[in-house]
């Protein structure tokens, strides 16, 4: 049992971060371990937003010298960027062990996220122009306070409140999970998918990265497979109805769309809130209560329901 | 001793006729039967309070409370859709509440009469014996799952899994339903006036389901019967009841039941339970 949940507003910016942080302190009790928010803003034509972690928060209470190693690994993820090519621009630091990187880059970002990860301890969270992908262990308001998301203004954002049940309580299972190397791309997902091992080998020879044993990062990389082979947002979510197994409803989203696909027990919850210029989804309606207190109307999608909004 | 038992609860004559409730106590006394601790509450005395900043325990100790005070008809301004609002209330009582529900609302009820202006999430009415309850938007999944009775009303679509184990009373959708509705039904009436979704009363041991639009696909052991003169008369009635009754009549709506080849299953050739299932 996960808490997920979706907003995309139409065509403005709104401080998105800080709706987000409501919808997901309303989930809280669908998932204590940890949180996360995908936000998109205003996306940038010049350069890209990168956040990566230098290692795992419960790694840096075990001992001193992990503290040298993160410095360390922070000058060699330096070193390697401005050996491939890329400037960096801004350089911050939410927490001794996650980074936010804006750098400005030409070539080719599958070699670059290679090279990154290639440092022992160094993970991609995301690479967007617009995108910026926050996880962390905690609760929603622990999550947003510590990485500032509450001035953040933008047009859509996706979040996820976890309860571990398939792999560890860490950043690397946390979601939501990016779909490397596509810029943008972010997936969260509630439910299990039961062919997990059986779909991940498969993609595992087609020369796709898998960095956690959580079954959800399954669809982060089924999904950009799919985009990788030219199918649409939307196909992508068809055929990942049929194709995958197990209780699922998840949600991607990339830099101006938003899409959700349920499986075909519906045995997963998702409530659904659409208008004019804002369309919300939630596992439950108290999440988009939260943001919307007057009375408004809501429904379920049905099962094997797919569908895609545009910001 | 489980024989004795199973005596005094009258079930060694009872007869699976697919009637609407199953009754342990004198038709006569019916009328009369209230719980033990029941309070009394007359209809006249109204009340109603802001439930907006208040937690859903909160909320129904306050019901609780006016109920014994003698309130018999409470209205729930701004639930907030929270969920388990008005659950285990076990007396008559008009209750309204001026918004949505979240999940679990007005769960294990027997008696009241409730009304719900808004949405309701998952497992909406949940163990229903008795009373009414009438959503007037959409519900969630699980909508009167196991009701053992009473009248559960949705004006609006409902999800997945409509009646789940239903086995006594009436569910009333005015929409559409989603997939494996009336799953494992055991007794009971279900009207779903718009249309079905896949698996329409998969695995459902008894009881009767009414469509009125079109049936995605019907589960195992779920086959169409003949609609006969009572079942038109009832399904009239109670449509008529809470006004949804549709203008072009009953006559397009549809009868499932269940097929009864699952009944002894465990006592089938291996041959024949392939056939079942």
């Amino acid at each position: 049992m996960c808490g997920i949940a979706g907003l995309i507003h139409r065509g403005k910016s709104s401080n998105i971060g800080a709706e987000m942080t409501a919808m997901l302190r309303a989930l809280k009790h669908r998932g204590p371990d940890s949180t996360g928010f995908a936000v998109y803003g205003e996306p940038s034509q010049a350069d890209y937003v990168m956040r990566f972690k230098v290692a795992e928060r419960e790694d840096l209470e075990s001992g001193i010298a992990i503290h040298q190693q993160v410095k360390d690994r922070r000058q060699a993820v330096d070193r390697r960027l401005a050996a491939i090519g890329a400037s960096v621009t801004e350089a911050a630091e939410a927490t001794e062990y996650a980074l936010r990187y804006r750098f400005t880059f030409d070539g080719e970002l599958t070699e670059l996220a290679r090279q990154m990860e290639d440092i022992e301890g160094v993970e991609i969270l995301s690479i967007g122009r617009g995108l910026e992908l926050i996880k962390d262990l905690g609760d929603a308001d622990d999550v947003s306070g510590q990485y500032g998301l509450g001035s953040f203004s933008g047009t859509h954002a996706i979040g996820h409140t976890r309860m571990a049940t398939e792999s560890d309580v860490d950043i690397r299972s946390a979601h939501p999970y990016w779909a490397y190397p596509y810029s943008d791309i972010s997936v969260v997902h509630n439910g299990q998918i039961t062919n997990y091992w059986n779909k991940r080998r498969d993609l595992e020879r087609c020369g796709h990265r898998f960095v956690s044993d959580c079954d959800s990062e399954l669809l982060a990389v089924y999904t950009a497979d799919k985009l990788e082979q030219g199918y649409s947002l939307e196909e992508s979510l068809h055929r990942s109805a049929e194709e995958i197994d197990g209780v699922f409803t998840y949600f991607v989203a990339t830099k101006d769309e938003l899409g959700m696909a349920k499986d075909t027990m519906a045995a997963k919850p998702l409530v659904l809130f659409e208008s004019d210029d804002v369309v919300a989804i939630a596992s439950e309606e108290i999440a988009i209560r939260s943001i919307f207190p007057q009375e408004i109307d809501t429904f379920d999608p049905y099962d094997g329901e797919v569908r895609v909004w545009r910001a | 001793m489980q024989e004795d038992r199973s005596h005094a609860m009258g079930m060694h004559s009872e007869q699976l006729r697919g009637r609407s409730q199953q009754m342990f106590f004198e038709p006569d006394a019916e009328e009369n039967f209230v719980y033990p601790d029941a309070f009394e509450v007359d209809y006249n005395k109204r009340t109603e309070f802001d439930a907006k900043d208040m937690s859903a325990k909160e909320t129904n100790l306050k019901i609780r409370a006016l109920m014994q005070d003698g309130h018999g008809t409470i209205v729930v301004k701004n639930p907030m859709a929270r969920h388990a609002m008005g659950v285990g209330i076990l007396n008559r009582l008009n209750l309204y509440f001026e918004g949505s529900l979240g999940y679990f609302g007005v769960g294990v009820i027997d008696g009241p009469n409730v009304r719900i202006s808004g949405r309701v999430g998952w497992s909406c009415a949940e163990n229903m014996m008795a009373g009414t309850v009438v959503v007037e938007k959409n519900a969630g999944s699980l909508f009167g799952a196991a009701i053992r009775g009473g009248d559960l009303v949705c004006k609006g679509h409902v999800g997945a899994r409509t009646g789940i184990d239903q086995k006594g009373g009436s569910i009333l959708v005015g929409g559409d339903t989603g997939a494996f509705s009336g799953f494992m039904m055991q007794r009971g009436r279900m009207v779903v006036c718009g249309n079905a979704g896949h698996n329409l009363g998969d695995s459902m041991y008894d009881g009767t389901i009414f469509v009125g639009g079109s049936v995605k696909s019907l589960g195992v052991d779920c086959v169409p019967a003949e609609m006969s003169d009572p079942d038109r008369a009832w399904l009239k009635r109670k449509l008529a009841l809470y006004g949804m009754l549709p203008a072009e009549g009953i006559d397009h709506f549809r009868k499932y039941i269940a097929g009864k080849q699952l009944w002894n299953y465990d006592n089938l050739e291996p041959s024949e339970k392939k056939l079942v299932l």
